[in-house]
């Protein structure tokens, strides 16, 4: 076994791992959260295994960093605890999450095999340089619309903060 | 290769966070002692000797390695334990990308003093800091005490914010710069610029040769001036201390996320803050004051110098002390500077805190990155 492949495979574990964690900790939400974080940055590792530097570094700032201790800031000044959820919710949120898991297996089943051979890889791929370069030519117009979506959802949460304190 | 990256991280390990980071508690000692008109610490000794206090740190390590560690009731043990070491290890691992010396050639061979060189750099940096949020946030979390709670939930607030405008702060300066590598930037400062050079690619004036001996050197602190103070203020919040150190706030929530510690793991909360006002000091020099470059003395002429009389080896030898030294000069300075303003400024309010970074330095980051943006434009003749 190469290496890299030994790396995936220890990624892969611990993010599996991890995220069932986050599943099953129900009955403490701060450790599920902080599973959370471990499988982000269990994703950043392979996304360094597959050339993607930039991405690799944004998952840990902005989703392994700030968007969890976003959730971790919630769940700690609601203080929730196990007898929060109505159970039948729960059985109903199991059950879902059954139908998701036997439908990642079956695919994975599929693909058992019959992988293509991945392609070479351009100078430089993945690094700040030709990710910025490709948002801001090609993809001009997304970017733009996105930050309007953005700019749109954070006036909207200023506008619903105010009223429920006015 | 491997062996190389050995001896540069051992070096770093030893020379920065061993050998340095006690000092500076001795440094803040004694710096508060002189702004505050007192002799400061000087009665740990050892048969009497007291080497001017430089034994306080050993005391206190002896003092914090012997106490109880304590475990409050009721308490996440697990998380309590673990807490201090997510809170300290970024602080050590930061030190990485952070460049010691220049990029020399020593027989066919080149050699660059520092331990990794990504890609992305300083992204790095700001990375492995998100991840050192969870250790001041599980800290308040897991005592199982209110006013650590309160502490943890003012620290976790306060880094997410100041971690978007310390992003934003230094953006100019990878403009200028052209790169995120901080090794790279540290070789782009090694030099000068000419101060009226400007009237010269924006008017066509001719200007008398003269004026080309008034230079400044080429460091990021002369290209982006209020970057500078932005990303020294917003890392400096960052690391929470003093005059941003509402999560530990005294005279409000005691001590803020770490009052239910003691012992060693309080030790290495204490720890963690001053390797990074270490780690603060050796980035503001590799990303403002040039690194380890020597000022108006470029590396080729220190070597050409060097070189006449003792030969190429010796002088890139010579070349490397100097540099290092010029380093640990600049971060030394770097470091009185975070001290004199540590014990200049009052503690802000939390309100104030929040609102010197989204209403002050935000949008004058943001205006920072346009009028760079048109400047460079400008003199690159594109506009």
């Amino acid at each position: 076994m190469t290496a890299q492949a030994f790396l995936f495979y220890a990624f892969a574990v611990l993010a599996v791992i991890s995220a069932l964690g986050m599943v099953m900790n129900v009955r403490n939400t701060v450790a599920g959260a902080m599973s959370l974080v471990i499988t982000m940055v269990a994703l950043a590792g392979i996304y360094v295994l597959l050339e993607a530097h930039l991405v690799a570094v944004i998952q840990i700032m902005v989703y392994g960093g700030a968007i969890v201790v976003l959730f971790l800031f919630v769940v700690m000044l609601l203080n929730l605890r196990s007898d929060d959820f109505p159970p039948r919710r729960q059985r109903l949120m199991k059950l879902a999450g059954v139908a998701i898991g036997v439908f990642a297996l079956s695919t994975t089943f599929r693909l058992f095999g019959g992988l293509p051979e991945p392609p070479l890889l351009p100078e430089g791929y993945g690094g700040y340089r030709e990710v910025g370069l490709a948002l801001y030519t090609d993809y001009l117009l997304l970017v733009e619309m996105i930050s309007l979506l953005l700019t749109a959802a954070i006036v909207g949460a200023l506008i619903l903060a105010q009223r429920r304190i006015g | 290769m491997l062996i190389g990256v050995i001896i540069k991280s051992l070096f770093i390990l030893i020379v920065m966070v061993a050998g340095l980071a006690p000092v500076i508690t001795w440094i803040e000692r004694k710096q508060s002692a002189v702004m505050q008109d007192r002799i400061g610490a000087n009665r740990a000794d050892v048969n009497g000797i007291t080497l001017l206090g430089l034994l306080h740190p050993l005391a206190d390590v002896f003092k914090l390695i012997s106490k109880e560690d304590v475990v409050p009731h009721g308490a996440n043990r697990i998380m309590h334990l673990i807490s201090p070491v997510i809170a300290a290890v970024p602080a050590v691992i930061a030190f990485a990308v952070i460049p010691f010396g220049g990029v020399y050639t020593i027989g066919g061979e080149t050699i660059s003093l520092v331990a990794a060189n990504p890609d992305w750099g300083l992204l790095y940096i700001f990375a492995i800091g998100s991840i050192a949020m969870y250790g001041t946030v599980m800290a308040g979390w897991s005592s199982n005490n209110n006013w650590s709670l309160i502490g943890g939930l003012r620290a976790s607030a306060q880094m997410i914010s100041y971690e978007v405008t310390m992003g934003l702060s230094v953006v100019g300066v990878f403009m200028v710069f052209g790169t995120l590598q901080l090794q790279d930037m540290a070789v782009a400062q090694d030099g000068t610029f000419r101060i009226f050079g400007f009237l010269e690619n924006l008017f066509g004036l001719a200007l008398p040769p003269w004026l080309d001996w008034i230079s400044l050197p080429a460091w990021g602190v002369f290209y982006q001036p209020l970057g500078f103070v932005m990303f020294l203020t917003t890392i400096m919040a960052e690391n929470k201390r003093p005059p941003f150190d509402t999560p530990e706030g005294e005279s409000e929530i005691i001590a803020g996320y770490h009052l239910e510690y003691s012992g060693m793991r309080f030790g290495l909360f204490f720890m963690a803050e001053f390797i990074e006002v270490l780690v603060i000091a050796g980035l503001m020099t590799t990303i403002f004051l040039g690194g380890w470059s020597v000022p108006w003395l470029p590396t080729e002429t220190i070597i050409a110098a060097v070189a006449g009389i003792f030969g190429e080896g010796f002088a890139t030898g010579i070349c490397i002390i100097v540099h290092f030294l010029a380093f640990m000069l600049k971060v030394v300075f770097m470091i009185w500077l975070q001290m004199a303003l540590r014990w200049t400024l009052p503690r802000f309010r939390y309100d104030q805190v929040m609102d010197l970074c989204w209403k002050i330095i935000l949008p004058l980051s943001i205006a920072n990155i346009f009028v760079t943006g048109a400047v460079i434009l400008i003199s690159e003749g594109g506009a």
